[in-house]
């Protein structure tokens, strides 16, 4: 079935099962391959992408459900955007895998709460693990983005 | 479909018609890969690379290639997965060739054995152990030290001055006396043609001005903050196919037969093929291939399966170590004369350790290619000479000729490390089917991986101490029951596999105790074990630093205290500084206020002394840890901020575990198949991780694996001071 998707600001037809996950039209149709696999249940965030501005997981989302809004990848996020700048001064990555979703929620973070508190930063990215551990990494970099002091010790 | 390896007369084409192998051959080709045996004059390199080609690497060698516009790439033969380590590679190479750091790039090595082995890990390719920086300290400075001697050769010859003259700076050469300089790039005409020296100079570290720096930043970090690193489940290449496994639901059950009408009708479904793992089915995609997986039908033979459930598993090692079940003993540490040491009142203290997934971010995953003899992957292998060696007896072909592109991996933690590469294989028989050189991603879903076996082993330890006058231990009676990975394996040297007791073997209070007998059982099961991030001391670090804890509280003397006094009297100068350092960081001593409560713990693993003071409360019945401050002797630092990533990061693999981490089975079937079982520590519940590093000018040990166990017990004591019972079994948090 043809359905029609803008994702990044670029206009996309694609034939597949209405059911299909929007992650997998991004990966295996189009070959958007930031936007990882990481468990298919929305529990790990690695699949996070942002839908008319909310973070949301690919993973769960069938593909007929979003041909109306717009969609925004990680590679839609502009290389450039304050926190990949963030994270990259940081070294955030280790392995890597989960950071597109991190950073799609970070990003989305921000829009939403431009001065995060460390409570707000728990909230919008304990729904992406990352097992490498750079958790405290990725809370810098956000902070540090936001223009806001480091986290010290409670 | 079984090969010959030809190691006496090696066919040099890869596409040479396979010949059946014989079973000695077979033998062969195993001792090869175990490092036991060497045939004849022939080096192990030469052998396990039987059937490569040998590129001509020119004058720079295999670790360096100069660009057009004089940019260095550093080929690392380290995979990356994480820890930062090809970066150091770079780092290294980049430090003794004085090249412009930051226009140095990276590459990883593709699969060949002469060129790329470890010499840590036997002569074969393959990253892992923590050795990566290590292994390689000497030959990148070498590597990087060859070049810039190429180069300042070149230059003397262009200027006619002497070399010793001429300086090296960000790329550039130069003579002060005659105002002359000019880049890599143009002297590379000239630099190409020359032959390097065998031994070239190497700095004096305290002129190092790249190395132990924070200039030393990863090379991945954009790429992997962009989504631009390639990974392996983001290959995509023209005419590739998906394949997924159904896999037997037990361990060591078979199929017995299967229906794959339904999977067959499938939309986008396109062969379904058994293979010796299970049954794949063969699609144009992700999607197809779940569908059409969910739609088989597969009868499963379980004679011979594991059919116990995890606590049935369990209660048989505690009757191994009550001597109520026949089991062989390996005695691995025996001092002094245990006959009478242990009359009279003893102290007994028991740990039980469940079995651990890895579940790295990326499931497990291989793209292969295969026509005949010839075969291409293209995916992150972590030890490309055994992936190489098991893919060859696959397709009968040789394993030099096995061709592998390396990629970046989501993450490993000794994962991918797996000796007989069976997810590899699965890709490689469906390919095999397939033939014709078609791409074939083989794909593991989370619950694949979850349940796909390969876990840090169930443990139990058993541990009986008689104490001195002063409550020092005077004898030590410690009984280990654990599976081995190893022993049964073409990897297995000797008879007993140390790595089940590595942690309490080599322990430095086993220095200052009169008697010591300490004793593994290895019990078999068809449940599939290995390597998990810092393998022995995942369960040896909390028995012996949780036993310490118990032991100086007995006695009423502070832990930092006792272990001192031990440590001063075995000798243990590595160990007494972390210590003391992490002590000192954290302050040791001062009160905290709300009911937090600080442990401390030193562990040593892969030569690397790690010493965690962690901050813990307990809040809900769960155990918060809100600040972990870590001191490490690693040696000679190369990248001070990737120490501190790697303490940062093992903290938390360790402490997830420690928190949260088990696999269990009921009745043969893994109960956790996903994430929302198998919980693992998140950004609300990581702690703030401080690094302190002991300055050392020693040959450098690895950081991987060692930051990894210690917070263990560092949790548990920190909850022994905080008036909660000792801590004998793991996870904190059962679910």
């Amino acid at each position: 079935m043809a359905l029609h998707l803008d994702i990044n600001g670029k206009s996309y037809t694609v034939d597949v099962d209405p059911e299909t996950p929007l992650l997998w039209v991004l990966r295996d149709e189009l070959h958007l391959t930031g936007t990882k696999y990481g468990c298919g249940i929305a529990q790990c965030g690695a699949c996070t992408v942002h839908l008319n501005g909310n973070a949301v997981r690919s993973c769960q989302l069938p593909v007929s459900g979003v041909t109306d809004g717009k969609i925004t990848t990680i590679e839609g996020l502009g290389g450039a955007h304050a926190v990949q700048a963030a994270w990259v001064k940081h070294d955030v990555p280790q392995c890597g895998y989960c950071q597109s979703g991190q950073l799609m929620s970070a990003a989305a973070l921000l829009q939403a709460t431009p001065k995060p508190t460390d409570k707000d930063i728990d909230d919008a990215m304990s729904g992406n693990i990352c097992r490498c551990g750079a958790y405290q990494r990725i809370r810098a970099a956000i902070k540090d983005a936001a223009g806001l002091a480091a986290t010290a010790v409670a | 479909m079984r090969s010959s390896l030809m190691i006496r007369r090696p066919e040099p084409a890869s596409d040479a018609p396979a010949a059946q192998p014989n079973r000695r051959q077979l033998l062969i080709g195993s001792a090869v890969v175990s490092g036991a045996l060497l045939i004849g004059s022939c080096a192990k390199a030469d052998l396990l690379s039987v059937g490569a080609k040998t590129p001509d690497f020119g004058a720079l060698g295999p670790f360096v290639k100069i660009a057009p516009d004089g940019a260095v790439t550093v080929i690392s033969k380290h995979i990356e997965f994480g820890q930062g380590s090809s970066t150091g590679m770079a780092a290294i190479v980049a430090e003794e060739m004085d090249a412009d750091w930051s226009k140095v790039r990276l590459e990883l090595a593709p699969a060949n054995t002469k060129a790329y082995a470890n010499t840590l890990l036997g002569g074969i390719q393959g990253t892992g152990g923590s050795t990566a920086i290590n292994e390689s300290w000497t030959q990148m400075r070498k590597a990087g030290a060859a070049a810039r001697a190429l180069f300042v050769q070149a230059a003397a010859q262009t200027w006619g001055v002497p070399t010793g003259e001429i300086t090296v700076q960000d790329g550039v050469v130069r003579h002060a006396g005659k105002a002359r300089s000019a880049t890599f790039a143009e002297l590379w005409p000239t630099a190409s043609k020359l032959t390097p020296p065998a031994d070239p100079p190497l700095k004096d570290p305290k002129t190092f001005t790249l190395i132990g720096t924070d200039r030393v930043q990863r090379k991945d970090s954009l790429a992997k903050s962009t989504g631009q690193t390639q990974f392996t489940q983001d290959v995509y290449k023209p005419g590739m196919l998906t394949a997924m496994v159904a896999h037997a639901p037990k361990f060591g059950a078979k199929v017995k037969g299967f229906d794959a009408t339904a999977a067959k009708a499938v939309k986008g479904v396109v062969d379904v093929v058994q293979i010796p793992t299970g049954i794949a089915v063969i699609a144009t995609g992700v999607y197809a291939a779940r569908k059409g997986r969910d739609a088989l039908k597969v009868d499963w033979d379980e004679t011979g399966a594991e059919n116990r459930s995890s606590a049935a598993i369990l209660a048989h090692y505690h009757d191994i170590a009550a001597g109520k079940t026949a089991e062989t003993w390996f005695p691995f540490t025996t001092v002094g004369d245990a006959a009478h040491a242990f009359d009279g009142e003893t102290i007994n203290i028991a740990y039980d350790f469940p079995y651990l997934a890895h579940a790295t971010m990326e499931p497990m995953n291989c793209v292969a290619a295969v026509d005949g003899g010839k075969v291409k992957l293209t995916f992150a292998s972590q030890i490309p000479t055994l992936d190489q060696l098991n893919t060859a007896m696959a397709v009968g072909t040789l394993p030099g000729s096995v061709e592998i592109e390396t990629l970046y991996a989501g993450g490993s933690f000794g994962r991918r490390a797996s000796p007989n590469s069976e997810y590899v294989m699965e890709a490689v028989h469906v390919a095999k089917h397939v033939g014709k050189m078609t791409p074939v991603k083989l794909v593991w879903t989370r619950e694949d991986d979850m349940t796909g076996g390969r876990y840090r082993p169930m443990a139990h330890h058993a541990i009986q101490i008689k104490l001195d006058k002063a409550g020092y231990p005077a004898a030590w009676h410690h009984k280990v029951v654990i599976q081995s990975f190893m022993m049964g394996t073409p990897l297995m040297q000797g008879k007993f596999d140390g790595t089940t007791v590595e942690g309490v073997q080599g322990s430095p209070y086993f220095k200052a105790i009169p008697v010591i007998d300490a004793q593994a059982a290895i019990p078999t099961s068809p449940i599939t074990t290995l390597w998990w991030r810092s393998v022995g001391a995942t369960h040896t670090a909390l028995a012996m630093e949780h036993t310490i804890d118990q032991l100086a509280a007995r006695a009423k003397i502070d832990p930092v205290d006792y272990r001192r006094t031990l440590y001063k009297k075995a000798g243990a100068d590595r160990h007494l500084a972390v210590l003391e350092l992490a002590a000192e960081k954290a302050g040791w001593g001062q009160p905290l206020a709300d009911g937090w409560a600080r442990g401390i713990a030193v562990h040593e693993s892969f030569g690397t002394v790690v010493a965690n003071v962690a901050e813990v409360k307990l809040v809900d019945g769960e155990p918060k840890v809100r600040r972990v401050v870590v001191a490490v002797d690693c040696g000679t630092v190369v990248a001070p901020d990737q120490v501190r990533a790697q303490m940062e990061g093992g903290v938390c693999y360790g402490l997830s575990s420690a928190l949260f981490g088990q696999i269990t089975l009921k009745d043969g079937v893994v109960e956790q198949t996903n994430f929302d079982a198998f919980r693992v520590l998140r950004m609300n519940e990581a702690p703030l991780v401080e690094t302190h590093m002991v300055p050392s000018a020693a040959h450098p040990s690895g950081c991987g694996e060692p930051g990894t166990p210690v917070i263990i017990p560092a949790v548990a004591n920190a909850l022994l001071a905080a008036g909660a019972k000792p801590t004998s079994s793991l996870p904190f948090v059962k679910a």
